[in-house]
């Protein structure tokens, strides 16, 4: 574990009108991760990640993960590699409370998923599986870019495009659940909540 | 300051005043998980080693959206939920009782409760003054294993139904028209907070159809004042002693105010594949349907297959058009025998199903083909919804679904009440 844990912070810098700094995130070892993006639209459903026709898989997520965004794009599951990232448009994950659906994007190997905004249950499921969901500036992002973000500084280098921009802040709570790798290690821990 | 009915329940369920945006332990009077997030509720459960669970008689496992199971798999997450709720003491609602939603309503929830559901549509309880939402399994299991959960005070985002509804016109129909207005995410992280004097007129069926669809434009939950027409609906639930009478003060703060006249309202249908695609069903044009489903948490209630059946009653639907009919719950379904409506739907030329979800979910019974098109009471029409990212789904009021079993195309249900 490195860097947020320490509560040392980092000189604050302006990115793209967003303030980061330290924003306390400090899980996946270094707190930075590289991968290439797959790109999809707004509106992105758990319908269309995690299908109503494989709900016989869902107590086998290895196998579900096969499928994960199929009806998105059908090639995603064999193409994605790990530390990849799913980069998308407004309202990912709107609709059902399948925690399933952010369980197998990690699985499938997902650093990390990018997007203007998200539905509630899924931004709260992501978290709680260990999967960083993000919300910034991806208008400018496209397949196959090379990204570098950094969770603790909060920002999104596009290598491909030489273009940096930030992600807003986690809420506190969210940025505890995370540090402890998910809310199943979080209570174990705990015992609890301390939040 | 005063408060919305959202900052009113939480802050009793956190002990302490709360306001829009802060964020609070709270206590969970009911916690829930269904058979496509409760085995994974109980794994969770498993892996941070709590074998008991807090409040078992408010812990409830549902099976309703594979039910009965269609194959082996799920016959086994099944038998995971029955062991568990056996061992722990937890409640099981098991294949003959219905949708999770519609239960919780008949039976469980009560005005002023917090209620957690692994299922986006736990905002239905919303009609019966509860703060009641959707989760994820771990957060369902850590909410079974403490009767505690972690929320953000939502802001709220009133909605005034004003005015009357003209005829064919629906509960149903004023949600659709809402989401299309506020869009699939224009109540994001918020509450919504239905008033204005048709809320207060509408019955308690009609609230549930309301509240069910909060979370298709976002919203955390979607909540009614409990009044005179709720206690009277628990009373008939033999449910006396636990109605409260909850309002929002007068001075409450609102992040917005919502005003809909609903006498402008005609009946509404949203196309494929969003909920906020929404026309007016005058703006369709013939649209040739294969399949028809009325039912579902959204629409499945005794009220909902009164009006379907009224429409089809003496008729026969169009050749080549199927009509499923799945009764929300067991009671509704008895109601509906005891009625009259289940023998008229089959005279019909519907095919009526045991109380569940039916093909909403595109598990098992009634799976879409390739192209086909399906005019559904559910809530939700995503691409793959039933079972087919080939297929096209479009809903709308039991009415408007009924009228157009009837012509075999999408079809203004005033063209054929009397």
């Amino acid at each position: 574990m490195v860097n947020g844990k320490s509560g040392k912070k980092d000189k604050d810098m302006d990115v793209a009108g967003t303030k980061t700094g330290d924003n306390g995130i400090n899980s996946a070892g270094s707190g930075i991760l590289r991968g290439r993006v797959f790109k999809f639209g707004d509106d992105i459903s758990t319908d269309l990640i995690a299908p109503g026709r494989y709900f016989h898989l869902r107590s086998n997520l290895p196998e579900l993960a096969k499928h994960v965004l199929e009806d998105a794009d059908p090639e995603f599951a064999s193409k994605v590699s790990p530390g990849d990232f799913v980069v998308a448009g407004r309202n990912f994950g709107l609709g059902s409370s399948r925690e399933h659906a952010p369980a197998i994007i990690k699985l499938a190997g997902a650093g990390a998923v990018l997007a203007k905004s998200f539905a509630r249950i899924f931004f709260r499921n992501s978290i709680n599986v260990g999967l960083p969901s993000l919300v910034c500036d991806t208008s400018g992002m496209d397949n196959g870019d090379i990204l570098e973000v950094d969770l603790r500084k909060g920002t999104v280098r596009n290598i491909t495009r030489n273009a940096l921009t930030g992600f807003n802040p986690l809420p506190e709570v969210m940025i505890k659940i995370l540090n402890d790798g998910g809310l199943v290690n979080h209570i174990t821990r705990n015992r609890g909540f301390n939040l | 300051m005063g408060k919305t009915i959202a900052e009113k329940i939480l802050g009793e369920h956190a002990g302490r005043d709360l306001r829009a945006g802060d964020i609070a332990v709270v206590d969970v009077d009911v916690a829930m998980a269904q058979d496509g997030t409760g085995p994974l509720a109980v794994s969770q459960l498993k892996k941070m080693g709590f074998s008991t669970v807090a409040n078992p008689e408010r812990s409830i496992f549902f099976i309703d959206h594979a039910a009965p199971s269609p194959r082996r798999e799920l016959s086994d997450s099944h038998k995971v939920l029955r062991e568990f709720a056996s061992s722990s003491g937890a409640v099981l609602s098991d294949i003959n009782q219905g949708v999770c939603h519609q239960i919780l309503a008949e039976k469980f929830v009560c005005p002023g409760n917090v209620v957690i559901g692994a299922d986006s549509h736990t905002c239905t309880a919303g009609a019966l003054c509860a703060f009641a939402t959707g989760m994820g399994s771990t957060d369902i299991a850590v909410g079974i294993a403490l009767a505690k959960t972690w929320m953000m005070v939502p802001q709220t985002i009133k909605v005034n139904f004003n005015g009357s509804t003209g005829a064919g016109v629906y509960a149903k129909d004023l949600i659709i028209y809402l989401i299309g207005k506020i869009t699939a995410d224009g109540a994001t992280y918020k509450a919504l907070e239905f008033g204005g004097e048709l809320s207060n007129a509408l019955e308690m069926d009609d609230r549930f159809t309301i509240s069910n669809m909060a979370v298709e434009a976002g919203a955390k939950t979607g909540l009614f004042a409990s009044d005179s027409k709720t206690e009277s609906y628990l009373d008939s639930r033999n449910r006396q002693g636990c109605f409260r009478e909850i309002f929002p003060d007068a001075d409450a703060v609102y992040e917005k105010v919502v005003d809909i006249d609903c006498s402008k309202i005609v009946p509404m249908v949203s196309m494929p594949h969003a909920v906020d695609n929404t026309v007016t069903v005058e703006q369709i044009d013939k649209t040739k349907v294969d399949q028809v489903l009325i039912g579902t948490c959204t629409n499945g209630r005794i009220s909902d297959l009164r009006i379907a059946a009224k429409i089809l009653s003496g008729k026969k639907i169009a050749a080549g058009t199927r009509l499923i009919v799945v009764p929300a719950s067991k009671d509704v379904y008895l109601d509906a025998i005891r009625e009259g409506i289940i023998e008229k739907f089959i005279e019909s030329g519907a095919t009526v199903i045991n109380p569940g979800c039916g093909p909403c979910v595109g598990v098992h019974q009634g799976a879409l083909a390739d192209g086909e098109v399906c005019l559904s009471t559910q809530n939700r029409n995503f691409k793959g919804r039933m079972g087919n990212p080939d297929a096209y789904v479009y809903l709308s009021s039991p009415a408007t679904a009924a009228a157009s079993a009837l012509k075999g195309y999408i079809s203004d249900p005033r063209e054929v009440m009397e």
